[in-house]
């Protein structure tokens, strides 16, 4: 029953999405949409598919991973060597970018069986920091003055990332794969003990969000001329994390809707790159304090219709922590 | 105790942290259709001892073996699928989610749909998915815990999220289900009818059950079998009447007034 109604939520989110996509390629071809949105539009999509890949790991699996700038910066490199070096199609770009973005995920949660919290998250910001610092030095990629890029992403190509990005991460978490994922980030001794081969689920939930984070950098690097270590920093891994941290941990349209708001706030403060630390890091304190579970919680848009407004089970709700 | 083969076979196993032996020497034999209960004052080790047997904690001497096979150096996820549950001391839902996806994580084991199906929505999804729903439904109605399905675990009274725990455990499909304090915190009203529970299920799905439980009236009550466990030792093992007129026993629980 519940299903059912989900279903159709789905469907209808895909219909009402197709029905954008033609909107806006109508835009674009006519000439309506001018250069700057256009830009601005497939900044989202490639954002959407970095907070929905790191939600799989963080907000899903619980692994605090705060490098994922490094799998976008591995996805970028891999499609532009393909394109500019191999000169092969950017299809096959796009995925040799995802695979060798997972396989990097593979290598990052290995150790992620052994360390938890704080540590998994200082490895990761190692992880993030090396692939930029191996860029740097490598001079068959450019090194520091980065590597030429032929403009190759356009918006059909974006939307439809985009869409699988979101559809895989939807149905890999609604299966009882999700349930495993989650588990783990809810307790992971219980976890174990109810037969989920906790360490299996860390590595898929790395692997799958590393690929789409991949594939976004593959999107990327070919919607620039020009790619360089420098833009896969630390800051880059951090904007993306803010995305998940505030569109709320555990929601996947919290992530896509707090990628596309900030992604927003950002295009248009863009002058300012003063203005615009000052603004997130308010928006980050206002949010810390009045709504630390973030934008959504760990609800998803589909619930926001369907949900009656009885909450009375709060009186019993606070002895979960006793014995 | 009937000549039939031990379904678990504990031999002189112990542990120590550091210094600290807390579980030392422990021989355990339990048979198949069981129902027995481990004591033992606070910090006896009882719980060090369930960690042991379901791979929480390798044991630094002794063996552990689960229907003749050796359970060493097995990882937990491993021990739970060869046939041992648990519940836990201090409860270990995963409270975020509902109740029913609960017990769906703990019959994830015997879910045949790979994630490749599940992410491209294959019919072996569908099929596995409503085969997980139907089970994990029995079990709820089993505890009358149905009507509570979609509600999140954390939002369940305490004395169901115990309920829950042990419903879950048994989703697991154990041979051998260890309980933790099951009653803890519950009323007198309570305990009655999650004893009458496990002895329910014991029956129904053919289980040996391992109880640490610190009411003793109630473990005298229910449990053919009592292991009595103090400062890592066995120190009495036998039938509840043996155990209640042990002098050991009566020193170790001198000055708690249970017995
Ligand atoms: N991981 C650990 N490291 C160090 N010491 C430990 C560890 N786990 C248990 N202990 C110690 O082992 C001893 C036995 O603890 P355990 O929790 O097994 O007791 P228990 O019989 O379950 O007690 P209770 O009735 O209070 O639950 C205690 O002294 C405890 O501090
Ligand atoms: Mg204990």
């Amino acid at each position: 029953m519940t299903t059912l109604k989900n279903s159709k939520g789905f469907w209808l989110s895909i219909v009402l999405a197709l029905i954008f996509f033609g909107i806006m390629q109508f835009s674009i071809s006519s000439g309506m949409l001018n250069p700057f949105y256009i830009n601005t539009l497939m900044f989202i999509g490639i954002n959407i598919m970095l907070a929905t890949s790191l939600h799989l790991i963080i907000g899903i699996t619980g692994q605090f991973s705060i490098g994922h700038a490094g799998f976008l910066a591995v996805g970028a490199y891999a499609s532009a060597v393909m394109t500019m070096k191999l000169e092969l199609p950017f299809i096959i770009a796009i995925l040799a970018g995802g695979i060798i973005a997972a396989a990097a995920g593979m290598v990052i949660g290995i150790p992620s069986l052994r360390l938890k919290g704080d540590y998994l998250a200082i490895a990761t910001l190692g992880f993030g920091e090396i692939v930029r610092i191996v860029l740097l030095n490598i001079e068959y990629v450019g090194g520091a003055s980065g590597m030429q890029v032929s403009h190759l992403t356009t918006w059909p190509w974006v939307f439809a990332c985009v869409m699988i990005t979101v559809i895989v991460i939807r149905n890999f978490t609604n299966s009882t794969h999700g349930r495993a994922c989650i588990s783990v980030r809810e307790d992971e001794t219980a976890a174990d003990a109810m037969g989920i081969n906790t360490t299996y689920y860390k590595v898929a939930a790395f692997v799958i969000g590393a690929f789409f984070a991949g594939v976004a950098g593959s999107l990327y690097a070919h919607n620039f001329y020009i790619i360089q270590p420098s833009n896969f920093g630390f800051l880059k891994s951090f904007d993306i994390l803010i995305f998940v941290v505030l569109g709320g941990l555990g929601s996947l349209s919290g992530s896509v809707l707090a990628a596309i708001l900030l992604t927003i706030v950002t295009t248009f403060l863009q002058d300012y790159p003063e203005t615009r630390m000052i603004i997130y890091s308010l928006v980050l304190i206002l949010m810390m304090i009045f709504r630390p579970q973030g934008l959504m919680g760990t609800r998803e848009i589909s619930t926001l219709f369907t949900h009656k407004k009885t909450k009375g089970g709060k009186k019993d709700g606070s002895h979960n922590t006793v014995a | 105790m009937e000549a039939t083969i031990p379904l678990l076979k504990v031999d002189s196993v112990g542990i120590r942290f550091g210094g600290l032996k807390a579980v030392s020497d422990v021989n355990v034999e339990l048979f198949p259709g069981e129902l027995v209960g481990l004591i033992g004052p606070n910090g006896a080790g009882k719980t060090t001892f369930f960690n042991l047997l379901t791979g929480v904690y390798v044991p630094t001497e002794g063996t552990i073996a689960l229907n003749g096979e050796n359970l060493k150096k097995q990882p937990p996820y491993k021990i739970t699928r060869k046939g041992i549950s648990r519940t836990f001391q201090n409860i270990r839902l995963f409270s975020e989610l509902s109740v029913i996806d609960n017990v769906k994580v703990a019959y994830h084991s015997l879910a045949k749909h790979a994630i490749v199906s599940s992410i491209f929505r294959l019919s072996g999804h569908f099929s596995g998915e409503k085969d997980m729903d139907e089970k994990a439904l029995e079990f709820l109605r089993i505890f009358n815990l149905d009507h509570f399905k979609d509600e999140k675990a954390k939002n369940l009274p305490y004395g169901q999220q115990r309920r829950l725990e042990i419903a879950r455990a048994l989703a697991a499909n154990p041979k051998l289900l260890l309980l933790d304090e099951p009653a803890a915190g519950m009323n007198p009203h309570e305990t009655k009818e999650l004893m009458n529970l496990i002895a329910f299920i014991r029956k129904e799905f053919n289980l040996t059950v391992l109880l640490i439980e610190h009411d003793m009236s109630l473990v005298m009550g229910v449990c053919e079998r009592i292991y009595v466990l103090d400062h890592g030792q066995l120190i009495a093992h036998g039938k509840p009447g043996e155990i209640r007129n042990d002098p050991k026993v009566i020193e170790a629980y001198l000055g708690e007034e249970v017995l």
